[in-house]
């Protein structure tokens, strides 16, 4: 993925596999990897003559955007699915707490 | 006869304690046991409900609830029942099944999120040599948590890596690591599916706020073994004055995870003696008394 991400056009897995020549794998390990990730929605493919072309559905950002919303509850539900340290306050809440952060510091 | 009324009596008792409980103050001194007296709570008032309305629609029988549930899923009940009878039937199973799909539902629901999560995880959550084992996501909000599973990871983001002194990271990451090792989430679920089956219901949300901030309570007495509760108090406080990202106004239940965070905090500065062995003692037995009350009923002919 990480490959992918960081080109701006769509690539063959033979592209891939090159661009990973240092983790030395074997394209079908690349092709089986980057066919699992399409069939899973996280990459998108088009024919390109007898290879298909790759490239991701989403940004990385995307991605890290989706996993910060359940890890900040902004879901609406607080769900179960996850154990957070805790969950988030703002506006004079979270104003509150600064002034009890800095009564904390000023003690000996 | 005989049974229904235990069984009405043992429900109404169940509201009474967790009024109380909700109530109390002394479940903040010694977290675990009175998590044990919510959870036998919940469940012997599942059971005394739907037994209660069950036995009463099956006295004519003389079956047991259990044995008489057998009948009815089977089609063999003899002959029909009477009108009255037949209504507290029928309000007995429905509340039965509705509790039972409700927690296949939440469980299904969170295997499904926490699966998901997790693969996005694989994509785009990176190690850090400082905090080994644990992943980073690379936001600039402050976020830590645990994904709980039969291997639980926890991950925090860039923020807090940024936001926390490296001694309130580790007490932190403690804290998220007893969430992991303890299976807190198993706690919560039941919890949060009652809440879900039941949602007009005070007392039900009460209960799911009291269970999640004793299991928050749980995992900050774990992080104080290692670490110093004061550090986990100003991590505490520094993470509630973060603010997240920019949160949509009414999203969250803010007063009350403020008051929330405020209670570990003074928890945590102020530590409470632990509970004398005796009332400890007291309340498991009354937890597995509760236990094994509702099962007995519901095997007694009526």
């Amino acid at each position: 993925m990480d490959v992918l991400w960081a080109h701006s056009e769509a690539l063959t897995a033979r592209e891939v596999g090159k661009a990973m020549a240092d983790r030395d794998l074997a394209p079908t390990t690349v092709m089986t990897v980057l066919d699992r990730l399409t069939r899973k929605g996280f990459l998108r493919r088009e024919r390109d003559g007898r290879a298909w072309r790759y490239h991701p559905a989403e940004s990385r950002d995307a991605y890290v955007a989706e996993l910060m919303l359940g890890a900040l509850d902004l879901t609406g539900d607080r769900n179960a699915a996850l154990a957070h340290f805790v969950r988030s306050v703002s506006g004079p809440e979270a104003e509150a707490l600064r002034r009890a952060l800095s009564g904390l510091h000023s003690e000996p | 006869m005989i049974t229904a009324l235990a069984l009405t009596v043992l429900a109404i008792v169940c509201g009474l304690v967790a009024e109380a409980l909700v109530r109390a103050r002394w479940p903040w001194q010694d977290p675990r046991p009175a998590i044990i007296l919510w959870q036998s709570v919940g469940l012997t008032w599942g059971l005394a409900t739907t037994g209660a309305l069950l036995g009463y629609g099956l006295a004519p029988y003389g079956e047991s609830v259990a044995s008489g549930l057998v009948l009815i899923v089977t089609g063999r009940l003899p002959f029909e029942p009477y009108p009255s009878q037949g209504v507290a039937l029928s309000a007995g199973l429905t509340l039965l099944s509705l509790l039972i799909a409700v927690m296949i539902v939440a469980t299904v629901q969170v295997i499904r999120a926490r699966r998901r999560h997790r693969l996005l995880l694989s994509l785009v959550g990176r190690g850090d040599p400082g905090v080994p084992g644990v992943l980073v996501l690379d936001h600039p909000s402050a976020a830590a948590y645990c994904v709980p599973g039969l291997r639980s990871q926890v991950v925090i983001s860039a923020g807090t890596l940024r936001l926390l002194e490296p001694a309130e990271l580790t007490a932190v990451l403690a804290h998220e690591m007893a969430h992991g090792r303890e299976r807190h989430d198993l706690v919560a679920l039941p919890f949060a599916a009652l809440r879900r089956a039941l949602p007009w219901s005070d007392l039900v949300r009460e209960a799911q706020s009291s269970v999640d901030l004793l299991i928050e309570m749980c995992a900050d007495d774990w992080a104080r073994r290692t670490s110093s509760p004061r550090l986990l108090a100003t991590a505490l406080l520094r993470f509630g004055a973060a603010g997240g990202a920019p949160v949509p106004q009414g999203a969250l239940g803010m007063g009350a995870e403020n008051h929330a965070v405020i209670t570990r905090v003074n928890r945590l500065l102020v530590p409470a003696p632990a509970l004398p062995r005796s009332l400890r003692l007291a309340i498991l037995i009354v937890s597995f008394a509760l236990t094994i009350s509702a099962p007995i009923l519901w095997l007694i002919p009526t």
